[in-house]
């Protein structure tokens, strides 16, 4: 039985660990717990979804790691990071493509800089980069602007889908025993006897040992905890996704030469078929911007006129923004808390993503060193996601599935061509969307070019009939895997 | 692979322009005629406008009526109207494959209308920052939700534009119940009949606000409000829970595009000569896929035209299945045909001598009794005064000069005089 609630008592009985923050990196640390058959763990988070903070609004690049610092906590767990999601990936049906990344060079200076940059992915144990000519660069891309003068090509940088990544992570966190509480913020802290109390929006919760990966809140939950290791300013980025249409235009993950400032703006495909333009880097001391704003979209319509001219004629379908959750340190900011029987997972600012599954292996190792011991592992069965990719068969295109099931041929988003039966899965899923951008993380259902003009109506329709059906009956008792 | 089915005519798109084409074509007897909607309902658009403003002002009729009237004619004059089906991808120079319930298909034509659509831009697509909360709407999406499936919508709506279905948008957001903030437009001017502005101004008490444009979406979750900039840049917050982009249309191109189909620049609906054949041979396109939203009448008689230009195709082509409308048939010709400033676009934008059907051009200003002036290579081919328009509005200009084109002579241009 699987247990996800959103209303409602907590079960009194404290767990063993409970792991604040459903994002990509919570929820991998909690699949990971899964694989512990004797403990008792619980997913906690404040949003009525997993994966609804940083972890839904990236650029989705599964990176190589190669211009991360050398040596640091970075560094080697995005570079197990993207080993290991690649391979999870594999197994769990998520969308990966390998479209490789090039470092453009628009000037002498920065053509200057590309061999360092190969030096130092080298170190990074990037060993199969290469410096390419402009003759090379534009056979490549041949959309490019004019004035490039070289590229580094990094033909490991991968794209991925974030929503499907984290999503996967819960459910096979949830099926295998952990239990997810949505709609449950962490409000205060104490420890009584070893036993964390926390004082939620649903009464409280206890557990022996803590994770904090409450993201752009982590410190403040720190402070709760009596720490005070650092403060999270939050740094926005600002997207443009491009119509599909725009996708022929560019084949790789096209990156300006990193400077002092960050990674900058690129132009990069996604795994739906898309083309992502920023994302934008602005301090801010909100922790809940994440809107979009004239001046961002101006500016990275100017760098995008550059990059890619022809871009700036296709329609833009969305625009969003993320918050990076930055320090002010050039590393993670991961630690573990003996005395406090508690491991903070802080300060994952750009490259969280990627190293998630490495994260959780690390938080595991550090939860042994609060004390915790997990016992017997065991090998979790796999999880298949249904498929958002554009470079996968999508159900529409299987005759196979649509002859077994004729609501797979019934296209309600017809943008992006989502069936029937996808929407009707994803409302019957183990971690089901409590939202239409929920149903649209999972299915890509009104994330299209006309964003609702057709097929809003009709998919609002289905998610209220669906929720109504999920729904107990009045008067009967709460289950524990309904909602 | 898919089987290969073949038909005469193919025509994509259940709205006004796809089914009086295939009516028109079954009535002549081009054959089997079918007609694929990717909606559950044939009628397209006007299915989903549950008002009058139809039909003719003889015989005025709702979208819905509208709608089940062109279907129910199209199936008694022959043709096969499929529904729940999609035209996905070109699979040949004719053939499309397609999906549905009962799983893909490739289907042969002998001649492909296209007859898609359009669709209205979106907010992302019209670059309004601010966050991304509920309660934001297109005028297509609010119909459907308030008329097809009684959904609740908000209760304080303001209407992003100030044009007959801008006016549209507002009724229905009264009808579901919801009170009506404002009306805010980036013109000096609303675009629509007096009467009708008026009327919603003074009786309803919605206020239009002019020269001012929706900066900034407001709100977590839900909208919360929506930040209003006037052109002297002051700005005001208009407290609302819903907010419809109204308006903006553009042509619903997927096929075109895919088709490798040549556009017209101004209009991105496929370009076309004046039997409505667009670059690819045997493929012909009307309604509003060539020119974003016109009214239904107008999809209508685009669509007869485009029947009338198969049924010659086909019958120059010869008769028996398989032989194509398109690789025998001329490529599409004639010079082509802009337009200067004011004027926004014409449709055909390409013109033969031979050409008989009206034009439709748009201006970007009110324009009343223009002159219109037709040259060719600085050679004045006609002069002709019609009725006016304003921005945004059509312009039609009938065609009784094309003969005096020279199909030698270069570009053919219209201008205000
Ligand atoms: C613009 C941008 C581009 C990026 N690009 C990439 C990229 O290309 N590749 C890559 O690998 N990474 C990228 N990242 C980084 C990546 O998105 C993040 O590192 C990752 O999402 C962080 O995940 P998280 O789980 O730590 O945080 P979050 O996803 O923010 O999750 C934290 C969760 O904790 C919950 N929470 C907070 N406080 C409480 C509380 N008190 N009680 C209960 N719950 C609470 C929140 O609701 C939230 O769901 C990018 C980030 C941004 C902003
Ligand atoms: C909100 C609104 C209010 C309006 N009010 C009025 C009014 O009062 N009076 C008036 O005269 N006109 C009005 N109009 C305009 C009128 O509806 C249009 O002129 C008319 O519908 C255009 O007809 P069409 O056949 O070109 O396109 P549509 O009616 O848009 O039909 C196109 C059809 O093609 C289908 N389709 C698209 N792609 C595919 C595919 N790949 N496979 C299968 N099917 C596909 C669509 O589902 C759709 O049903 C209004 C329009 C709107 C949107």
């Amino acid at each position: 039985m699987t247990v996800v609630t959103t209303g409602g008592p907590l079960p009194p009985q404290p767990y063993d660990v409970a792991v604040v923050g459903a994002g990509v990196v919570g929820s991998a640390i909690a699949r990971a717990l899964a694989r512990h058959p004797r403990l008792r763990v619980a997913l906690v988070e404040a949003q009525d979804d997993v994966g609804q903070g940083t972890s839904k609004a990236n650029t989705a690049i599964l990176h190589t790691g190669f211009d991360a610092v050398p040596g640091s906590l970075e560094a080697r767990l995005v570079r197990e990071g993207a080993r290991l999601l690649t391979a999870y990936a594999a197994e769990s049906g998520i969308p990966v493509e390998r479209v490789g990344a090039l470092l453009v060079a628009w000037d002498r200076e920065q053509l200057a800089t590309l061999p360092r940059l190969a030096g130092k992915a080298a170190r990074n144990d990037c060993h199969d980069t290469r410096l390419l000519g402009p003759a090379e660069l534009y056979a490549r891309e041949p959309h490019l602007g004019p004035g490039a003068l070289g590229a580094l090509h990094v033909p490991g940088e991968s794209i991925v889908c974030p929503w499907t990544t984290t999503l996967a992570y819960a459910t096979q966190a949830v099926r295998n025993g952990v239990h997810l509480h949505l709609e449950c913020r962490v409000e205060q802290a104490a420890r009584r006897d070893g036993v964390h109390e926390l004082t939620t929006t649903r009464g409280t919760l206890r557990a022996h040992r803590l994770v904090n990966a409450a993201g752009l809140h982590a410190d403040t939950l720190d402070r709760r905890l009596g720490l005070d290791d650092f403060t999270v300013t939050p740094r926005r980025g600002q997207l443009i996704v491009y119509d599909k249409f725009a996708r022929s235009l560019v084949r790789h993950i096209l990156l300006p030469v990193p400077t002092a400032l960050g990674k900058g703006v690129l132009v990069a495909p996604t795994v739906h078929g898309n083309v992502l333009l920023g994302p934008t880097a602005e301090d801010l001391d909100d922790k809940r911007a994440t809107g979009s704003t004239a001046d961002g979209l101006a500016a990275l319509r100017e760098q995008g006129r550059r990059v890619l001219p022809a871009l700036l004629d296709e329609e833009v379908t969305a625009v969003y923004a993320g918050l990076r959750a930055a320090t002010g340190h050039e590393d993670y900011r991961v630690r573990a808390h003996p005395a406090q029987g508690l491991v903070t997972v802080g300060g994952i600012r750009s490259t969280g993503l990627t190293a998630s599954l490495a994260l959780a292996e690390h938080t595991l190792d550090l939860l042994r060193e609060t004390g915790l011991d997990p016992g017997p592992a065991r090998d979790l069965e796999p999880v298949r996601m249904p498929n958002l990719g554009e470079a996968f068969p999508r159900p529409y295109q299987r005759a196979d599935l649509i002859a077994a099931d004729p609501s797979y041929g019934t296209l309600v988003c017809h943008c992006e061509r989502v069936s029937l039966g996808e929407i009707r899965d994803a409302l019957a899923g183990p971690v089901p969307p409590r939202s239409l951008d929920g149903l649209r993380r999972r299915t890509r259902a009104r994330a299209g070019r006309c964003q609702g003009f057709h097929c809003g109506a009709a998919v609002r329709a289905l998610f209220e009939a669906g929720r109504r059906d999920a729904a107990p009956a009045p008067g009967a008792p709460a289950e524990a895997g309904g909602t | 692979m898919s089987a290969v089915r073949q038909v005469d005519v193919l025509v994509v798109g259940a709205g006004p322009a796809g089914l009086t084409a295939a009516a028109t074509l079954a009535a002549r007897g081009a054959g089997r005629i079918e007609v694929l909607e990717r909606e559950r309902t044939p009628g397209g658009a006007p299915r989903t406008c549950a008002h009058g403003g139809f039909g003719s002002w003889r015989r005025p009729l709702t979208g819905p009526r509208l709608a089940r009237e062109l279907a129910e004619a199209a199936v008694r004059a022959g043709a096969v109207v499929r529904t729940g089906v999609t035209a996905l991808d070109w699979a040949g120079p004719l053939d499309l494959a397609t999906v549905g319930p009962e799983g893909p298909e490739i289907l042969r034509a002998r001649a492909v209308v296209l007859a898609t659509g359009a669709r209205e831009r979106p907010r992302a697509a019209r670059l309004v920052p601010g966050t991304r909360p509920a309660g934001v709407y297109t005028t297509g999406e609010l119909q459907r939700a308030v008329h097809l499936h009684r959904q609740p919508i908000g209760t304080r709506v303001v209407i992003v534009g100030a044009e007959d279905v801008s006016y549209a948008a507002a009724d229905t957001a009264r009808r579901a119940g919801a009170e009506v903030v404002a009306l805010v437009t980036d013109l000096p001017t609303h675009r629509t009949a007096p009467a009708r502005a008026l009327d919603t101004r003074l009786r309803r008490g919605v206020p239009l606000l002019t020269g001012a444009v929706v900066a900034e979406l407001l709100g977590h979750g839900r909208l919360s409000g929506v930040r209003v900039r006037h052109h002297d840049g002051r700005t005001a917050v208009l407290p609302c829970d819903t907010v419809v982009f109204t308006g903006d249309f553009v042509p619903e191109h997927e096929l075109a595009r895919r088709g490798g189909l040549v556009l017209d620049p101004r209009t991105r609906g496929p370009a076309v000569d004046g039997a409505l054949r667009t670059s690819r041979p045997g493929v012909f396109a009307a309604g509003n896929l060539l020119h974003a939203v016109e009214r239904a009448a107008t999809a209508a008689r685009e669509g007869a035209l485009a029947a009338a230009a198969v049924t010659a195709a086909l019958a120059a082509a010869g008769p028996g299945a398989g032989t194509a409308a398109g690789p025998g048939a001329p490529r599409p010709d004639g010079v082509p045909l802009t337009v200067d400033p004011p004027l926004r676009w014409i449709t055909p934008s390409r013109v033969t001598p031979a050409d008989a059907l009206p034009y439709t051009l748009r201006t970007a200003s009110r324009l009343t009794r223009p002159l219109l002036e037709i040259t060719q290579g600085g050679r004045v081919l006609h002069r002709q005064r019609v009725r006016g328009a304003a921005a945004g509005r059509s312009l039609t200009l009938p065609a009784h000069w094309t003969h005096r084109v020279d199909p030698a002579g270069g570009p053919v241009r219209v201008a205000v005089r």
